[in-house]
């Protein structure tokens, strides 16, 4: 299963599900829904935390929380 | 004062929607800051006259994206807007949304909206959606949302009389929820409403979903509808990601209809500077630049301001002792209240000119890019990419660092930035490192060009930041919790910062810290006042005479004054204090003399200075640095017989002070964000002991 690390900067995804339950309630808040398009903005030195544009917004994760956002292959 | 308004409005609203600057136009300066009840959140809330005449008080609740709280910032929100019976419950709500990032701001909105309470929407930043090509339908967005929609920019302050006027008017409570919750839980919300005597399904539905973190009601209450929850099989977490997933489909189908975008995404100028400041090399150079233009101003630019309030409070207790008639009421207010009140408004540059650089990075976004820069570095000492900004504010304070820890949502992430903040190091050292560094440390340069005495400063800060994210990694280690935090933050497009929102953060913080430190540190004042100016035993009763005896010539003018004060002192309960612990600080090269001063200091760290001039019986006419400088380097070791104040005694000492606790109200502030005595405690007993080995480690190597 792909999720938004995989994706190379830039490359837009479709985000398709959670691994996650309770993080998946906060991230859904924060516009990150099944079915919305996404894509990789910034990776910060180290390769950790990220940063992904959705909704028409910059939203900043850590890798660990962004490997639980499934993308559509 | 409540009681002189007609109405209470609530702002609610995103963080980063212009919510702050908006608040600030509505009420002008007419604002407060105080505390909600029973917790320590600020609440600011300001006077705003309608257009009708009425006088209204507005109140800025901290922003949030939905009613689920995440922070005990965003509890609050939820605590005044659910509780009917909350004194700042308001009779109106104004939410404010970013209009160039409406979907998300929306879905706050629907919930508020649910809720019924009378609410108009402020379509902010409207000029942001402009420039962006977003054209806004607005009047039939106004019918899908079924409330008023105010277009308002806050920048320039269009739309806010308009907004006024929305608010005198009465406000339409829709009579259908945005988004029906009845199909998610029809028993529990029939349970509850009935159980709770409610009338909206969506409020039922809330006491359903968050029965735990309600703060209002009883416990048999939070177990009544936990019951009811068991028996209908309501399961949080599935039933709130419904509840999104619906909201959310609404709100998609209303922005679809309503707004026509012409380019997509956010701002392309905001990914420019985002390359550039998140760069791994330029990123971290320019983190560490903005730090340094941040310390050079604390140092620098503070200095006259400073130096001006010292020489005023040094006259006001000049002419304050004139004014009074002599006595213990005179010694109390100018030696006890003026003295502790100097120390906390000496310090207001400093804090202030450090709020203002905060507030302005905050401002123009690029504390949310250092947050997301220094992330992966923090944590590997088991901190997080947000205690950045406690760890750099305490080094101008610990008391508003601390209280600036609340943005941390995992309690351990926070704990452990709490508890290790106290050792960056703050103003308050400076006086202390001052005095020593110049009394031992030799006036040269190293390399022909570094003067050494700045080094010796600079390394002792280093210090603190070591000892810091040393202990941090230690706790770390230690403290165990399931709790997983996260870190899902917003990183706001750049903006030019408004001055007027700095200056009123500066304005708050200021004085929120004059209050919060000023009354322990007078306190304290007071108690060491007298602890300094009484003694028991025949030697303290008979001062007078026996300094008049050991004075040969007889004389009795200022010499005789300060031999006095100095016996006095040597002899009160302080003095008898400080030969009693001599034992134990003795390792470490001190004497009772600095023992006096350690406690005494123990108030704050700047007392220190303070102390030794009176131990030493510097008389108060002569009392600046050089006079302290030159009497401490006369001081004779009462062991050796050698100079007292050698560079051992000096670093031993000033790494003392890097180290130690000393200081009441980082204690009280640690006491009141731990909500029990059981962190500062373990924080104090760290510190010192910390503060004890490092000392003796100096002490030794030096001598």
């Amino acid at each position: 299963m792909k999720n938004i690390t995989q994706l190379a900067l830039n490359e837009k995804g479709i985000i398709k599900g959670f691994t996650n339950s309770d993080l998946s309630v906060k991230l859904m808040e924060m516009g990150c829904l099944p079915g919305v398009e996404v894509s990789l903005q910034l990776i910060a030195p180290f390769g950790d935390p990220l940063a992904i544009e959705v909704c028409g917004y910059q939203l900043s994760l850590r890798k660990e929380e962004a490997s639980s956002i499934l993308i559509e292959e | 004062m409540a009681k002189n308004f007609d109405l209470k409005i609530a702002l609610v609203g995103n963080p980063n929607s212009g919510k702050t600057t908006l608040f600030n136009l509505l009420t002008g300066l007419n604002q407060r800051t105080g505390n909600f009840p029973g917790v320590t959140v600020d609440k600011k809330s300001g006077k705003m006259k309608l257009p009708d005449g009425r006088l209204a008080e507005l109140i800025d609740l901290p922003g949030t994206y939905s009613i689920y709280p995440k922070t005990l910032d965003e509890q609050v929100v939820q605590d005044v807007l659910l509780n009917p019976k909350h004194p700042q419950h308001p009779d109106a709500v104004i939410v404010v949304a970013d209009a160039s990032n409406l979907k998300r701001n929306l879905l706050f909105f629907t919930q508020i909206r649910d809720l019924n309470l009378p609410c108009v929407l402020a379509l902010n930043m409207i000029d942001v959606a402009d420039r962006r090509k977003l054209q806004i339908n607005l009047r039939s967005l106004t019918i899908d949302l079924g409330v008023k929609i105010l277009p308002t920019n806050s920048r320039s302050g269009a739309g806010i009389e308009l907004l006024k006027q929305a608010l005198t008017e009465e406000l339409p409570r829709p009579k259908k929820a945005f988004y029906p919750v009845r199909p998610l839980a029809e028993q529990t919300i029939d349970h509850i409403k009935e159980g709770f005597d409610l009338s909206e399904d969506y409020r039922a539905y809330q006491y359903a979903q968050q029965n735990k973190r309600l703060s209002f009601l009883s416990d048999l209450e939070k177990e009544e509808i936990e019951q009811i929850k068991k028996k209908n099989g309501f399961y949080d977490v599935p039933t709130q990601s419904q509840e999104t997933i619906g909201r959310y489909a609404l709100i998609s189908d209303i922005i679809d209809r309503n707004i026509k975008t012409a380019i997509e995404g956010s701002s392309s100028l905001s990914k420019k500077i985002d390359q550039i400041t998140t760069h791994k090399v330029f990123g971290y150079l320019i983190f560490a630049l903005i730090l340094l233009v941040i310390f050079q101003a604390i140092f620098a630019w503070a200095e006259w301001p400073m130096n001006l309030i010292e020489n005023t409070m040094a006259e006001l207790t000049a002419v304050t002792k004139s004014l009074l008639p002599q006595g213990v009421f005179n010694d109390l207010i100018t030696d006890g209240v003026l003295a502790g009140l100097a120390g906390v408004v000496v310090f207001i540059p400093q804090i202030a000119l450090l709020f203002g650089f905060i507030a302005l990075l905050e401002e123009s976004g690029y504390m949310s890019r250092a947050v997301f820069l220094m992330d992966r570095v923090m944590r590997s000492f088991g901190l997080n990419g947000k205690s950045v900004v406690p760890m750099v504010s305490g080094m101008a304070c610990a008391i508003p660092a601390i209280m600036a820890t609340r943005n941390i949502e995992n309690w351990k992430d926070r704990l452990i930035t709490i508890f290790v903040t106290p050792f960056m190091s703050c103003s308050a050292r400076l006086p202390v490192y001052t005095l020593l560094i110049a009394l031992v440390v030799p006036k040269v340069d190293v390399f022909g060009f570094i003067n050494l005495q700045g080094l010796v400063l600079a390394a002792l800060y280093l210090l603190g930041i070591l000892a810091a994210l040393v202990s941090a990694w230690v706790l770390k280690i230690i403290l165990k919790t399931d709790l997983k935090g996260y870190f899902i933050m917003e990183l706001p497009s750049y903006k030019v910062p408004k001055l007027k929102n700095v200056g009123l953060t500066i304005y708050e913080k200021s004085l929120t810290f004059v209050v919060e430190a000023g009354k322990v540190i007078i306190a304290i004042s007071i108690l060491l006042w007298v602890l300094a100016s009484y003694g028991a035993g025949e030697d303290f009763e008979n001062a007078e005479a026996i300094v008049t005896q050991k004075m040969a010539d007889g004389s009795m003018g200022e010499d005789y004054e300060v031999a006095l004060s100095a016996y006095k002192l040597e002899h009160s309960f302080a003095g008898t204090f400080g030969k009693f612990i001599e034992p134990a600080i003795r390792p470490l090269g001190y004497d009772w003399k600095i023992g006096i001063a350690l406690i005494t200091s123990f108030a704050a760290r700047e007392v220190f200075v303070g102390t030794i001039s009176t131990i030493y019986s510097i008389g108060a006419s002569e009392d600046d640095e050089l006079t302290i400088k030159e009497r401490l380097s006369e001081e004779k070791n009462p062991w050796t017989g050698g100079k007292m104040y050698t560079p051992a005694l000096g670093y031993s000492l000033m790494v003392f002070y890097a180290f130690a606790m000393q200081c009441m109200s980082t204690l009280a502030v640690v006491y009141r964000e731990t909500k029990g005595w059981k962190w500062p405690i373990i924080q104090t007993i760290y510190m010192s002991a910390f503060a004890y080995l490092a000392a003796w480690l100096t002490y030794t190597l030096f001598s």
